[in-house]
Parts: structure tokens; sequence; C-alpha cells
């Protein structure tokens, strides 16, 4: 199978599932002339035309509504947010309406609606660009929230993300775009949702990452392998639905965990995995589970201290060390 | 001088109009009184007085159009064809209601009846109609979206946001604004800089009109002449409908920032009696028939309280129901 760009795989993703099934329509801020902020429509607006790839006025919150409207009328919108920072602004109709509108209609209608959105940080780009708010979604029942860390489940993800019939926070790491790797071309190669990846196996300490950490997280596994210690990196993939029951496995068989997060530490998502490990494997752990998240400090610019705000190989490292003392 | 009902519609339709005001009005009033004693809880907001808009309108409109309100929404829905015991049933929070109990007063929808709810974000329907129109336009079907909103909800976000949208991509969207001058204590001058609600849709470059909303033959002329319009050029319409609602903007409000001689002015433009006057001027109807109708809704009303009285609470497990597909 061919190498090819997280970007790419998107790409790939979203003009087979637009080649199959025409009620898929695509609107967003410069995502149809320009190809988008990050390219990933790149060449959408030239196969599939000015019906189905549109460009939208920069209204979040109406990008995201007019979504719900179109799936609730029977099509299958895949809407992009420029970044998941700007889905504060159409945080409305994602929790109010988008995630809600089954349940309270008595399950009446349903959405099958993807939102897609880069998300992290790292690039410099200050405090209101480089947020990682996957905790807001994964918090509201009714949604579910994709973050892939690889090529191949950005293609298998986007995919399934599509073709499910219930709403979808479709996260995308920015620092990825242009990360590779071997990706099928089958077109119906899917990745599950709710089915976490064994990215790397090992007997000593369960790394639970998402998206760029668990990237991060076969780094510092490869530099804890010459101190003997065989770290088991588990990619979460779906945030909902989780699949904890892999993650616990794991926890259970190793005795160590550390959970990975780029988003804040305070109420973030970490700690209701951690806790979740504790519940379940309290007989078995030899060390309570370690935290490794993003600092709870909005994002400076300055490259020098943006870095110690954001995890690093060294500190999952750090805290792999910790937990196995 | 006022055109003859005969030449507007035939006898049986105009005593229709009149039969599903009264309805309407019945189910409100009840409803007051069930919520007093403690049947219906929550947030209850009554539709008295308006009656003429939802009537007017609904005759006005074809049946596959889609219909979208906010929370003071009971008489759309039964105008519509809800049953009355159904929404009852739903108000009751039983498992017989219309959305299984899930959703209240605020969140009915049947789309069998293309009533697309219930809203309780203000201006939260606005997108979600953008995109049913879409979906409509898109589909190639001869739908509309008929938007009901009030004067509160034209100054938020999603007002400008979808009247700019549905002009730009050209989506069939009938904006009908139920102006009852208040938005719960705050009176639309208080609130708008330019208090002639369907003077600001230039802006948008949408056509726009004032109609009395206290008269049902006016509203439905109105809506049917706009509907066509919108059906025919695919560009969204605005009414805004000059109204009253005869209580406080919900159960909790005793309404003591309107003055009573205000109240009498309006009570004096009540929809209900003066259309009757009309009918019996007119030779339509008799009195005797008129009351014939009011006793009917009456019954129906009963009925409809007896069943939900005597329906089932939702199983606890239900709470697990209907959030995912």
């Amino acid at each position: 199978m061919p190498e090819m760009t997280y970007r790419d795989a998107l790409n790939l993703a979203l003009k087979e599932e637009m080649r199959r099934d025409e009620s898929i329509v695509l609107w967003g801020e410069d995502v149809a002339l320009y190809e988008g902020s990050f390219k990933v429509t790149r060449g959408l607006l030239a196969e599939f035309g000015e019906e189905r790839v549109k460009d939208t006025p920069i209204s979040e919150n109406t990008i995201v509504g007019v979504a719900v409207g179109a799936a609730m009328g029977g099509l299958r919108p895949v809407a992009e947010l420029m970044t998941v920072n700007f889905a504060l602004l159409a945080m409305d109709q994602i929790i109010n309406h988008m995630a809600k509108i089954r349940f309270m209609f008595g399950g009446q209608t349903f959405l099958p609606m993807v939102i897609r959105m880069p998300g992290g940080g790292g690039s410099q780009l200050a405090a209101q660009h480089s947020q990682s708010l996957e905790s807001y979604f994964m918090h509201c029942p009714g949604l579910y929230v994709a973050y892939p860390a690889t090529a191949a489940d950005a293609k298998g993800l986007l995919k399934s993300a599509i073709r499910d019939n219930n709403p979808v926070i479709f996260l995308e790491h920015e620092l990825l775009y242009n990360s590779t790797g071997d990706v099928p071309l089958d077109p119906e190669f899917l990745v599950p949702f709710g089915k976490a990846n064994i990215m790397r196996s090992g007997k000593d300490v369960t790394i639970v990452a998402y998206a760029r950490m668990s990237v991060l997280a076969l780094q510092a596994a490869e530099e804890l392998e010459k101190d003997g210690i065989q770290c088991e990196v588990i990619d979460l993939r779906t945030l909902s639905p989780l699949d904890m029951d892999t993650v616990i496995s794991s926890a259970q068989k190793c005795g160590r965990a550390v959970v990975v997060e780029e988003c804040w530490r305070t109420a973030g998502l970490g700690g209701d995995i951690a806790h979740r490990i504790h519940l379940a494997c309290f007989e078995s752990l030899l060390a309570p589970v370690q935290r490794v998240s993003g600092l709870d400090v909005p994002m400076p610019y300055s490259r020098k201290i943006e870095r110690i705000c954001i995890p690093q190989v060294a500190s999952i490292v750090a805290a792999v060390r910790e937990v196995m003392q | 001088m006022e055109a003859k009902l005969r030449t507007v519609l035939p006898d049986h339709d105009l005593i229709k109009l009149y039969e599903q005001m009264v309805q309407s009005r019945e189910f409100e009033e009840s409803c007051a009184e069930q919520y007093t004693k403690g049947h219906i809880t929550g947030f209850l907001h009554l539709y008295s007085g308006q009656e003429a808009v939802a009537v007017g309108a609904t005759a006005g409109l074809h049946r596959d159009d889609y219909i979208l309100s906010a929370y003071r929404e009971h008489a759309q829905a039964i105008v519509r064809g809800a049953e009355p015991r159904r929404v009852m049933a739903e108000l009751f929070g039983k498992s017989s209601g219309i959305c299984k109990g899930k959703g209240g007063s605020m969140h009915l929808f049947d789309p069998s009846l293309n009533f697309m709810g219930g809203y309780a974000i203000v201006g939260g329907q606005f997108p979600i109609a953008v995109g049913l129109a879409f979906s409509a336009k898109f589909r190639r079907e001869e739908r509309i979206a008929a938007c009901f909103f009030g004067d509160g909800a034209v100054n938020q976000g999603t007002f400008h946001e979808s009247l700019n949208w549905a002009r730009l991509w050209e989506l069939p969207v009938l904006f009908i604004c139920e102006n009852n001058f208040y938005g719960i204590g705050t009176e639309v001058h208080r609130s708008s800089a330019l208090s002639s609600i369907h003077k600001r849709t230039c802006g948008y470059d949408i056509p726009s009109e004032k109609v009395d909303g206290m008269d049902v033959i006016a509203v439905y002329k109105a809506v049917k002449y706009a509907a066509e319009k919108v059906r025919e050029t695919s560009h969204p319409y605005f009414i805004e409908a000059v109204t009253y609602r005869f209580r406080g903007h919900s159960m909790a409000d005793p309404a003591k920032y309107r003055s009573a001689a205000e109240h009498e002015v309006w009570k004096a433009r009540d929809p209900i009696p003066n259309f009757a006057k009309r009918l019996i001027a007119e030779g339509i109807a008799t009195a005797e028939q008129l009351e014939q109708v009011l006793t009917r809704a009456r019954e129906v009303v009963q009925e409809a309280v007896q069943f939900a009285e005597a329906s089932p609470w939702p199983e606890d497990r239900e709470v697990f129901d209907d959030i995912y597909v």
C-alpha cells in the first residue's frame, strides 16, 4: 500500500465517499475555491461542482446549524470549521442542537453529519489559535468524537464518520497534516468507532494517548526501550465512543499506566480516563496512574515558552519513569 | 373596505380556520389549568392571542412545507395536524407523548407532519430552517421552509447569519416574525435599534412586509402570496406579523411590565371573536354553529387531558434510548 500524508488521506476519504454517495455535501470557509486553509479539500470543487462543494460566509454557528438542518432534511453534510478554536462560536448549534435533537425529539430523526475541525498547538499561533478543546465535545452526550493519529486512521475514521448516522465531531491535528504513513487504497477500508488501536505492545506500562500525543508516545516508547522498559502504546482513535476495554485489559496486564492529553490538565479528559483505570484496575496497579497534560495556561506566542505548554516526548518519558518507581 | 370572506376561501375552509383558532385557544387555556394543578411542569409558554398567525400561516403553506418554530409552538404543531392528546401527553411527560416525554412543551416535533421543532434557544431554529431549505432545493423538491420566531430573536447572531446565508445561497426560506412586542419583559424598542422589524431585512436584500397578526385572513393571504413567491424564486421572504400574547411570557410571568389599558386594547382585537363576527355577518356560519365548534373543541381538549392522565410514564431505562442511532 502506498505512503501518503495525513492530509492526502483525508482528501482521498472525502473524494471516495463523495463519489459513492451523492447525498454528501461539503461546505466551510474557503474550502471550495481556495481548496481549504489546510488544503484538505483540494480538488473537490473541480470534481464535484458548486452544488456539492460550497464556500460559506464567516458564520460558524450557522455553518453547523445549516448542516443540522440539511441532515434533518435527508442529506449527509460534511461541514468544516476552520479550526477548533472557532468551534467556540458554534457551541450552541453543536451542544444544544446537533447533540440533542435526536434525543429530545424522541428519536424521530437522526443527524448523519460530520463537522471537521483542525486542532492542537505548537506552531506559535498564540492563545486563540492553539487550543485543544476535545474535552468539551467528549463531555457532551449525543456527539461522537474522532481524532486520528495516523494517515491510515485519518482515512478510515473519516470514512466511518461520514457513513455513520450519528453526528460526529471530527478533529484533525494541525501538526499531523504533513505526517506520512501507509494508507490502504481499498475504498472499503474503514476504521471502526469505539475501537482503540494498540500501536505498540509492551508488558511494563500502558501509555494511553490520542492524536499527536500518540505519535509522541511512540517516540517515548522507542527511547524507553533502550532502558529495557517495554511500553504498550494505545491510541484511542475515538474519544466517543470510548474504548475503555482495550485500555483496562492493558493496564491490568502492565500494572502501570500513563495517560497523555494535549488539552489543559484541569478537568481534562485524561482525568476521567485515569479514574476509570483506577476503579477497574485498583487491585492490579503497582502505582497511581500518571497524567501528562497541557499546562493550565493560555498558549503564549514565543516559541521558547510555547514548547513547555504542550507535552513533549521528554515529559512522557519522565511520567513513565515516575510510574516505574 | 375589506374583501368579502367568500372571495378568499370557500365556506368550509373559512369555518376550519375558526375551528383551528378555537381549538388552539382551548388547548392553551387547558394547559394553564393543568400547569396550576402540577400535571405540566417546567416551562410553559402559551400562545393565547396569537392564534391568527399559526392558523392563517399554516393555511397559506403546502402540506409538505417544513415548519419550524421556537418554544411557544403548541398551536403550530396542532394546527399542522398533531393530535391534541399526544401533545398533552408530551406536556404531562408521558411516554405516549409526541416525543415520548423526552422533549416537553418546548420540543414538539413530528416529521410526518413536516413539523420540525420546537426549540428553546432563541434563534436556534434559524440555521436549521436554512439547512432544511437547502436540502429541499438540493433534492429538487418544491417545498419551502417556514421559520416562525419572535421579536426577541431578531437580535440573535443566527438571525443575521441565517438571513444573509438564505439570500446568498438563494434558499426557499419564509421567515415569519411573530412580533408580540415583548421578549419576556423587554419591549421591542428597548432591544431593537430599529423596532420596525420588517425594515431591517433590506440589509440582507430580502423583501418583507408587515401584516396584522390578529386577522387570520390577512395572515393567510400574506403567507400564501409569500410562500408562492419563495417557491417560484427560491429566494427568502420575510413577514412581520404584529400580534399580542394575552398571557405572560410563561406561566411564571405575571406580566407586570404591561399595563391593563394596553391589554384591554389588544383583547378587543382578539382574533377569535372578531373572526366569528365576520363569519356571522357574511352568512357563512350561524352563532349556533360556532357555539358547537367551541363545545367540540372543549371535548377534544378534555379527552386529551384524560388520555394524558391515563398514559404511562417512561421507563427509567428510556433515558438511554434515542441518543445515538
